[in-house]
């Protein structure tokens, strides 16, 4: 590991003055993935400023309704908060899934969202990997990729996001909010991740130096019978094989609303809107919801080892939106 | 502190109190309440003084040859003494190996500039702490060129050609051809079965100094003798002059049977840098520089009459290897034992490919043996329509199937009859997919094993103390299973006093020859040594001696002066399984084991012994597999967020319990409990995954992507 100068801030404004200009400065949150990537010399920072004493933890209701998670709030404290779990089910479910009890209790929602792909040549210096080296080439498209994406990726990187709690949180249309020294800002959750083109080593449309606050959950898009359901390849423990967030309102046996998330298919959470769109207006029965997975994956491009991935999709989204059904 | 450590027998001192009767006695570890409070201490915890840390650089080729090391930077990095390479290592005997398997290229380290398999150890960087060593390796400069590696497994690579034969020439018993022809049901299947790694949670780790002129270590080891008698011949030293200890061990399954590089490297460093040094390898060095299980594939070829009766039992087997050790992983074994036949015939190859070099992990060869050879006796029963476990009771035999020897005591159809009992075996329904709970396909399935079981030549020295106790020393070591428990009850009823005037030293080589804590005969083989020794010992007491009088005792000759026997533990495992078809996610439900064991010194630890290996059995079955990159020849899984065994939430309620049992040309009357736990479960848990959904699956792991339906 590369040595580093460590500053714990107490207030938004010193965390983002002590970051400013220097390129090879992060934010230390939970540390449960920064930390192992410094470990394999993945990541180099010079400088970490801990972040975990800033007044940003912590979930309350917004005037509006909205739901605001502190971004340094534990991923166990908002699995556990009673709100989530009456409004944004999913989202507590996902999260449960996660990792295990001891790193809920480290890590921070900021952290779960900026976290890295699980690629095992993204995490070995001496393979090509465009997203660590850029123009360094990708061993994962000839070599080991049973667990990576099916769509959305390019030739340049075939990686997945490992997050659960992004799922959700794509499914919810959450709300990034961040401060720079210029002043704070916003993004919709479905603009925070770029698409992977050839640029796969800028991930998020965060500005540089940007420091998460807070993530909101719109009251509109709140979900009491949504539900996430996550295969992996033990019980638990393990990153998502693919994973599923839905949620689906029927009244006398048409789809009302219908969304949909999907974990594990690609480089972000898939949001399944051509999916949704088939089935809004329709008969809320499986074998259209099998229809509608299908013209969603219709687009899929799947590697040499990871085609089984496709029908594990298509079965999942099936199978969840059925059980909310009954 | 001391430069030179004492290292206890980490027994603590919390033996007082107990009192016999010890054999048959459940109990808990005399080293228990030390573990849970930390003061238990393992090789890395050990405190020296001057100690100096090394961390291991391990090669990103997987064939080649290094062309330069520019230690530059490392040498300018804070803290750093040196660095190692093949250089300036101490040259090494290229004869030392094993007994049996000879030379081992494995202990070759820093040798030469060659390169074999990815993560090959190339240099060990010297520094003052652990993380400065660290820091060094990461900045050591290697440059190789590659060659084209292979690492592609197949039984007909034109590499192949047949294993070493020490563990028994092959089955040629009738005519499998002609048996064959005349069946009335036949099964001929290939079985694969990929790499494997033991996982000990406690890496590899040694130190080294020198004392005079001999060789110090203490090490994580599983044979605190074969590996100081391996260490004296690899540095030319006489074995007197070498001397490793050891107190606790975290598990080895195997990987800590022989001179692991953690003392290899840091022999080497102390000899050049002189001062004691610890190497502690990382879990991915762990991963890519102690050996593994190889793959397998295995074709097993059954011909039965009509009622079951079998007429043959074909089992060809080829496991890869490195080209740099020797080794038998003997999948073939339990093909000559576990069921009559009129021909048998067995045939075992090896394939050499640029791999880390395999040893024995977990029951090394019954576990993908038995996966083959009661996979295919299922798919036996189905195609005689038959319940697969009277399949197995059809076929039981009077003696030897292979040898024509006699069995010394087999108990395997009582394991069989126990264990359905206990399942709840009887009505089921043998035809596939009959059973739903939901969208839940639902299956049973068993399967049965024989494990070949000794005991080794070990000697003992017990003194008789002057205040009434005694002191027994063997150069055992217990690497997690409760064998320092068993000895102490072994020792106990043998000179006939209670447990707590019973001191007990083990883990130091010095303390004479003895078997290691492996082939689950440690406890087996060490016990017996200690029953000679109080034998011989009591006789002695019977003149009243002055006291202290010690009596040093070794079984070589009555082990060997055994008749020649057919000797063997037995289980029967079964499994029922939930199958997800939309998923392919299956979870084991239920496991029940039952296992003839011999006697059983410690039913405690025992059944958590036999659990545990049902446990690695399950994960075996559904989860663990060594994933190579072709391209790069590397292993890519190299931790334990890639490499997956059974967490928690994988574990159903296991139910592990012992038949009656004894081995007559045992003192004691002991097999050995150890690693049988493991060996059926792969095959019980795929047959009732066979039985939920109709498919048989005849590679491991059964992951996902293979049971997924459309
Ligand atoms: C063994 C293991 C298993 C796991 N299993 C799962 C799993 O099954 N599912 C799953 O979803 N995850 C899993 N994880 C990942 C885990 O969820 C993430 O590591 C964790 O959420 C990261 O949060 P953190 O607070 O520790 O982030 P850190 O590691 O501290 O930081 C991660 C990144 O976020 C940046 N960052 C942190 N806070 C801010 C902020 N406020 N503003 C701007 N940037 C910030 C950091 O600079 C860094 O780049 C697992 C991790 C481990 C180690
Ligand atoms: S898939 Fe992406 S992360 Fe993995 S090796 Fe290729 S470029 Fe790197």
């Amino acid at each position: 590991m590369k040595e580093f100068a460590y500053s714990r801030a107490t207030a938004v404004h010193d965390a983002l003055t002590s970051v400013v200009g220097q390129e090879n400065a992060r934010f230390l949150a939970g540390g449960t993935n920064l930390v192992d990537l410094m470990k394999r010399g993945v990541e180099t920072p010079d400088r970490l400023v801990d972040v975990r004493a800033l007044p940003l933890d912590g979930v309350h209701e917004a005037r509006n309704g909205d739901l605001v998670i502190g971004a340094t709030t534990t991923n166990s404290d908002a699995a556990a908060h009673p709100e989530i779990r009456r409004r944004y089910p999913a989202l507590s479910q996902a999260v449960l899934a996660g990792a295990s009890g001891q790193l809920r209790n480290m890590a921070t929602v900021a952290g779960n969202l900026l976290q890295r792909t699980r690629c095992a040549y993204f995490a070995d210096l001496s393979s090509a990997c465009n997203k660590r080296v850029p123009g360094s080439g990708c061993a994962a498209v000839a070599g080991v990729h049973h667990n990576h994406a099916i769509l959305g990726a390019s030739p340049a990187c075939v990686a997945t996001s490992p997050s659960d709690m992004a799922v959700p949180m794509m499914l919810f249309d959450a709300v990034v909010h961040y401060e720079t020294l210029d002043g704070k800002g916003e993004i919709p959750i479905s603009r925070f991740y770029r698409p992977v083109g050839d640029t796969p080593h800028l991930e998020t449309t965060l500005p540089d130096g940007a420091l998460i606050t807070s993530v909101t959950l719109p009251s509109a898009a709140a979900g009491e019978r949504s539900r996430y359901r996550k295969v992996r390849e033990r019980a638990s423990y393990a990153f998502a094989t693919v994973s599923v967030a839905a949620d689906l309102v029927v009244r006398s046996g048409q789809v009302r609303e219908v969304r949909i998330a999907l974990g594990g298919v690609a480089s972000h959470p898939w949001r399944a809107r051509i999916a949704e769109e088939e089935l809004r207006g329709g008969p809320a029965t499986p074998e259209r919801f099998r229809a509608a997975a299908e013209a969603e994956l219709s687009a899929a491009k799947p590697l040499p080892h990871n085609g089984y991935k496709l029908r594990l999709a298509r079965n999942l989204i099936q199978s969840v939106l059925t059980e909310i059904v009954h | 502190m001391n430069t030179h450590p004492q290292v206890l027998d980490g027994t603590g001192a919390e033996i007082s109190g107990l009192s016999a009767p010890a054999i048959g006695t459940p109990r808990t570890r005399v080293e228990g309440r030390d573990k849970v409070s930390g003061k238990a201490r393992y090789a890395g915890d050990i405190p020296i003084e001057r100690l100096a840390h090394g961390a291991v650089v391990t090669a990103t080729i997987a064939s080649g040859r290094i062309t330069a090391i520019d230690p530059s930077a490392t040498l300018a990095s804070p803290g750093v003494i040196g660095v190692i390479d093949h250089r300036n290592a101490p040259r090494v005997d290229p004869e030392a190996g094993s007994p049996f398997f000879g030379p081992d290229g494995q202990l070759q380290l820093l040798q030469d500039d060659q390169i074999a398999h990815g993560g090959w150890p190339v240099a060990l960087v010297v520094a003052e702490t652990h993380e400065q060593a660290r820091a060094g390796a990461e900045r050591l400069r290697v440059s190789y060129v590659e060659q084209p590696h292979d690492i592609a497994f197949s039984p007909g690579h034109p590499a192949a050609r047949p294993a070493l034969s020490a563990f028994g020439p092959d089955a040629n018993k009738g005519d499998l051809d002609a048996e064959l022809a005349a069946s009335a049901v036949v099964v001929d299947e290939s079985y694969t079965t990929p790499a494997q790694h033991a996982c000990a949670m406690e890496p590899h780790v040694a130190t080294a100094w020198l004392e005079g002129a001999v060789l110090r270590g203490i090490d994580s080891n599983q044979a605190p003798y074969g590996i100081a008698a391996q260490l004296a011949t690899l540095f030319g030293k006489p074995l007197s002059d070498v001397r490793v200890q050891v107190e606790q061990v975290g598990g080895g399954f195997g990987s800590k049977t022989g001179l692991g590089p953690q003392l290899i490297l840091a022999t080497m460093a102390t000899m050049l840098f002189h001062r004691p040094v610890r190497v502690a390898l990382t879990r991915e060095e762990v991963f890519l520089a102690t050996s593994a299980r190889p793959r397998t594939d295995q074709r097993v070829r059954l011909g039965a009459d009509r009622d079951g009766r079998l007429r043959a039992i074909g089992h060809e087997a080829a496991f890869e290897i490195s080209g740099k050790s020797e080794f038998i992983e003997n999948c073939v074994e339990i093909a000559k034992t576990l069921y009559a036949a009129d021909a048998i015939r067995t045939r075992l190859n090896v394939v050499p490919l640029n791999i880390l070099p395999v040893a024995s992990v977990r029951a090394p060869g019954t576990a993908p043996g038995s996966f083959a050879l009661e996979s295919a006796m299922d798919e036996l029963a189905e195609r005689l329509d038959m319940d697969p476990l009277d399949l197995r009771r059809r076929n039981e035999p009077e003696v030897g199937p292979v040898s024509g020897l006699p069995f010394t005591s087999r108990n395997f159809q009582l394991c069989l009859s126990e264990g359905a009992r206990q399942f709840g075996w009887a009505g089921r329904d043998h035809r596939p997919r009959r059973r739903r709970e939901g969208h839940l396909l639902i299956g049973t399935g068993m399967a049965g094993t024989s494990f070949f079981t000794t005991a080794f030549p070990s000697s003992a020295t017990i003194t008789a103390e002057q205040d009434g106790t005694f002191t027994v020393a063997i150069a055992a070591i217990d690497i997690g299973t409760g064998a320092r428990t068993a000895l102490h009850a072994i020792a106990a009823d043998a000179l006939r006093v209670g447990w707590d005037r019973i001191r007990l030293r083990i883990g130091d080589s010095a303390i004479g020859p003895a078997w290691q804590a492996g082939g689950s005969l440690g406890t087996t083989s060490w016990g017996w040594a200690i029953v000679a020794a109080a034998r011989d010992l009591l006789e002695q007491l019977e003149s009243g001696p002055a006291l202290p009088v010690s009596v040093t005792s070794d079984t070589t000759e009555e082990i060997m002066s055994r008749p020649h026997r057919e000797r063997h533990s037995y289980s029967a495992v079964f499994a029922e399984v939930a199958v997800d078809p939309a998923t392919g996610e299956v979870r084991v439900r239920r496991l029940v084991g039952r296992f003839a064991v011999g006697r059983v010194v410690n039913p405690l630890m025992v059944r958590s012994q036999l659990t545990g290996g049902m446990i690695m059995g399950l994960s075996i079955a559904l989860q663990e597999e060594v994933v190579r990159d072709e391209v790069s020849g590397r292993q890519v899984n190299a931790d334990f967020a890639g490499y997956h065994f059974a967490a928690n939430a994988d574990v159903p309620f296991i139910d592990a319990d012992f038949v009656e049992d004894h081995e007559p040309d045992d003192p004691l009357g002991m097999k050995g409990p150890g690693e049988i736990g493991t060996v059926a479960v792969a095959a019980a848990i795929a047959n009732a995954v066979w039985h939920a959904t109709g498919k048989r699956h005849r590679e491991l792991p059964i992951r996902l992507d293979r049971v997924i339906e459309d």
